[in-house]
């Protein structure tokens, strides 16, 4: 059984978890994930761990509520269990100096690319970051991004916050407008991966995503989690979760992440039938959404994750570079529905 | 030597002309839509008639042809005199495992194939035999008696809680060392209860072994990804160990290498049969999935056991057709007569010498026909089995919704990945000696698939068994031999695992 140590809402259905887990917090490295049953008979499922502490001993995980398994994870606090975390797995995140870097992070992805964007600035990068999400409060960590990054751009689909439009509508005017950029690693929903690939494709950008196909046990073991990278299949989990952005077949990637639509909608139909549906999941949802997400009233200081990272840069700035976070998968469940 | 109460001692003569008893099974029309158990057991009566098959011979060939040497002889004539629990006895000296061999042991290559009677007539059923023992003394006939021996102090870290980790703790526990099991997954067992389903091996059979290892006084963690969650330097380090056995399996499945193999609808074996049986999709309420096949069209590749268990619980999930498709012909396929003979009664057809050339789907990229080369045997290949070769222009195309590839695994590398000092092979199995399970590192003993290759449950367990007789000789002597003669072992080690390979294809 694994303790949760902290929940905290970060946006509607998106919740910041520290738990307990001390032999995972010590092993993890930036772009790794964990595998976790919330309860006895329920399903495994991969998430990205977007922090951790090996001295205390906890992994942070950020967790969108989309199917019924993460819902039923959003709906615990602290002083919950969970049954099952087994991890760090996958290969971890290749940090260098690349010159300029663009982190990409698409809702919910934002949250994991934060400790990526502090890893890459300390390794000396010029780091950009861009924050999209359909609407105002499904862009998350901007300020915290502020504080580390050398720009921030945001976009919302409905033109409700910064640039109305897609992610990749900036980047492509940076590009356009002759900006020296290295290294691109785009985390979020397939179709904005696929998106970002192709923009940054006929510029020979070198560009990285992570993916978050639908896993099993998370260990090599039954290759559901199998994706199509040039002309090769590798294991996301023990291949990936990254890859090169311009090699992935997107569209397999995300048929097979569609294969079990018609049982997850059931799943959750029946879930929410007896436990009410969205917001309600939470203990005392007003409360604990009113707390957190209007992203100009949020309180950074808030945010463990964003104290954490904050005092990891100020270790770095004194010590030698710090690894630190990236990827996607927020959830099992898929992003893009 | 009959006890008073027991059956009266028959004459060769008389014994010999019983014949052999059939293992009771359920019908297969209703079995196929369920997933209870096929084979139902033997009854007393039958279980002794025919122990008395057993014409006690003077040097056993049985015993010869089990890996692990149970004193075959000894416990049949037991059940003959109706003295179970003895028997019960006499066969956890050397299996700890018995309702699972008892169920699952390919016999008739084994303890059944060098059994006197099988020369003129039907060998005496000793698998059948073992089970009904095994069954009679976990449904409470016998009396549990767990004797603690004196602790070493010494502690032993089990990496994987299949067969072979399962029967290495045993032992080593009896000896008197603290064990520890370390599994990646949630649940313990292995390939016991991820891969084997529950008609042919009930999952509760295994929970009932493994609660017997902890009542012996072996620890079980779950959850510990040896390799990634911790790594073999901490388990010597931090975590204070004084030796590692290596029981992690095979683990990476094996694909056709075939156009469309990523469509949707095309699964391994290790995930279809891990959907199913593991996180028990078959069950209403599992949150786990596994595509609905309720009517639908399903083909299996291979002819392995893997394939037949995967074949016949697509039968049970609804299949409207399931089909094992096969590159050779009937005579080369490797799964045991006994899952051929069920997987025929229950309606599974076989479609043999023909392989596949691509997967196609539809615009939604789910898969919904398989492109088949008709095949020829030709000359004897490698393994001696006749090659099959294409005939040119024989293709036929068949509608197919879901497709699981049954072809065998590969060598899992995180091992391999996280501790690069222990030597591997090109096949990436881990280099240990086959008698001692050394390996190139001091203190690491490996045995199981992850040595030979994908292979049997009872191969993994005397390779445990044989690790642990090399841990407990490690432990009390402290002497890492100069270099075990490690490479011409496993130049022989290495040739079963590319045989074994080659089986499962």
């Amino acid at each position: 059984m694994f303790p949760i140590l902290e929940a905290r809402s970060l946006a509607p259905d998106v919740v910041y978890f520290r738990i307990e887990a001390p032999r995972i917090a010590r092993k993890r490295r930036a772009g790794q994930f964990v595998i976790l049953r919330v309860k006895d008979g329920g399903e495994r499922i991969p998430l990205t761990i977007a922090d951790s502490d090996p001295d205390e001993g906890w992994i942070a995980l950020i967790v969108q509520g989309v199917g019924k398994t993460t819902k039923m994870l959003n709906a615990l606090t602290a002083g919950d269990t969970i049954a099952d975390v087994a991890g760090p797995l996958g290969e971890p995140s290749h940090i260098e100096n690349f010159g300029t870097a663009v982190s990409i992070g698409g809702g919910v992805g934002a949250a994991i690319a934060y400790p990526t964007a502090v890893a890459l600035k300390d390794a000396g990068n010029e780091v950009i970051s861009i924050l999209g999400g359909r609407t105002r409060e499904l862009v998350i960590l901007e300020n915290e991004m502020r504080e580390i990054c050398d720009e921030v751009l945001t976009t919302t689909d409905d033109g409700s916050y910064g640039i109305h439009g897609r992610v990749t509508d900036p980047l492509a005017e940076m590009i356009r407008s002759g900006r020296k950029i290295d290294f691109v690693l785009a985390i979020g929903p397939i179709p904005m991966m696929k998106a970002v690939a192709e923009t940054t494709r006929p510029h020979g950008i070198r560009t990285v995503v992570s993916l978050n196909p639908i896993m099993v046990d998370g260990t090599g073991m039954c290759g559901g989690c199998r994706v199509t990278i040039g002309d090769e299949t590798k294991f996301a989990c023990v291949d990936g979760p990254e890859f090169d952005a311009h090699l992935v077949d997107f569209d397999t990637l995300s048929a097979r992440n569609r294969a079990y639509l018609d049982f997850e909608h059931h799943r959750l139909e029946q879930y929410e039938h007896r436990h009410g549906a969205g917001e309600g999941l939470f203990p005392d949802p007003e409360k604990r959404d009113a707390e957190t997400h209007d992203p100009e009233t949020h309180d950074p200081e808030g945010c463990h994750l964003a104290r954490r990272i904050r005092a990891l840069k100020d270790e770095a700035e004194r010590t030698e570079p710090q690894n630190a976070t990236s990827t996607p998968g927020t959830s099992a469940s898929r992003p893009e529905e | 030597m009959a006890s008073e109460s027991g059956p009266k001692k028959l004459t060769p003569k008389e014994r010999m002309k019983i014949p052999r008893q059939s293992m009771p099974a359920e019908d297969p029309n209703t079995r196929r839509h369920d997933f209870h158990e096929v084979n139902l057991g033997f009854t007393t009566a039958l279980a002794v008639k025919e122990a008395q098959r057993c014409i006690e011979c003077k040097k056993p060939g049985c015993i010869q042809g089990c890996p692990v040497h149970v004193h075959i002889r000894e416990f049949v004539a037991l059940v003959a005199e109706e003295r179970f629990e003895e028997a019960a006895q006499i066969i956890k000296q050397d299996n700890s495992l018995p309702a699972i061999c008892g169920r699952v042991c390919p016999q008739e290559e084994q303890c059944e194939h060098l059994c006197v009677l099988g020369k003129k007539g039907d060998p005496v059923a000793i698998g059948h035999l073992e089970r009904f023992v095994a069954d009679w003394e976990r449904n409470g006939g016998g009396l549990m008696t767990v004797q603690r021996p004196e602790p070493t102090g010494k502690r032993v870290a089990v990496v994987g809680s299949g067969p072979a980790g399962l029967s290495c703790a045993t032992d080593l526990v009896k000896q008197g060392h603290v064990v520890t099991v370390f599994e990646a997954l949630h649940e313990l067992g292995g390939v016991l209860v991820y891969g084997i389903p529950e008609f042919r091996l009930p999952k509760e059979i295994v929970h009932a072994e493994i609660r017997q290892l902890e009542k012996l006084g072996v620890e079980f963690q779950t959850n510990v990804v040896i390799g990634q969650t911790v790594t073999i330097d901490e388990l010597f380090g931090e975590e204070g160990f004084d030796a590692v056995f290596l029981g992690v399996g095979a683990g990476l499945p094996r694909f056709l290498n075939v156009p469309g193999e990523n469509l949707v609808g095309v699964y391994s074996s290790n995930e279809f049969l891990t959907r199913v049986n593991l996180m028990k999709a078959y069950c209403q309420d599992s949150d786990t999935p596994v595509i609905d096949l309720e009517g639908r069209n399903v083909a299996v590749f291979g002819a392995g056991n893997t394939a037949m268990d995967a074949v016949r619980t697509a039968l049970r999930l609804g299949a409207k057709t399931a089909r094992i498709i096969y590159r050779r012909s009937a005579d080369e396929m490797p799964a045991r007569k006994e899952e051929i003979h069920h997987a025929k009664e229950e309606g599974v057809e076989f479609v043999l010498l023909h392989r596949p050339l691509e997967f196609v789907g539809d615009a939604e990229r789910r898969l919904r026909h398989v492109r088949l080369q008709q095949m020829e045997l030709g000359p004897p290949d490698d393994s001696g089995r006749r090659r099959p070769v294409p005939i040119e222009g024989n293709e036929t195309t068949l509608d197919i919704d879901l497709a699981v590839v049954a072809i065998g695994n590969e060598a899992n590398p995180m091992i391999q990945k996280s501790s690069p000092e222990i030597e591997h092979t090109k096949w990436g199995t881990i280099q240990a000696d086959d008698e001692t399970c050394r390996t190139s590192r001091r203190g690491v003993f490996a045995g199981g698939d992850i040595v030979t290759g994908g292979a049997t449950v009872i191969l993994a367990m005397g390779a445990g068994r044989r690790a642990a007789a090399s841990i407990d000789e490690y432990l009390r002597t402290g002497a890492w031999e100069a270099e075990p003669d490690v490479e011409a072992a496993n130049a022989d080690s290495n040739a079963d695992a590319n045989a074994g390979v080659k089986a499962a294809e």
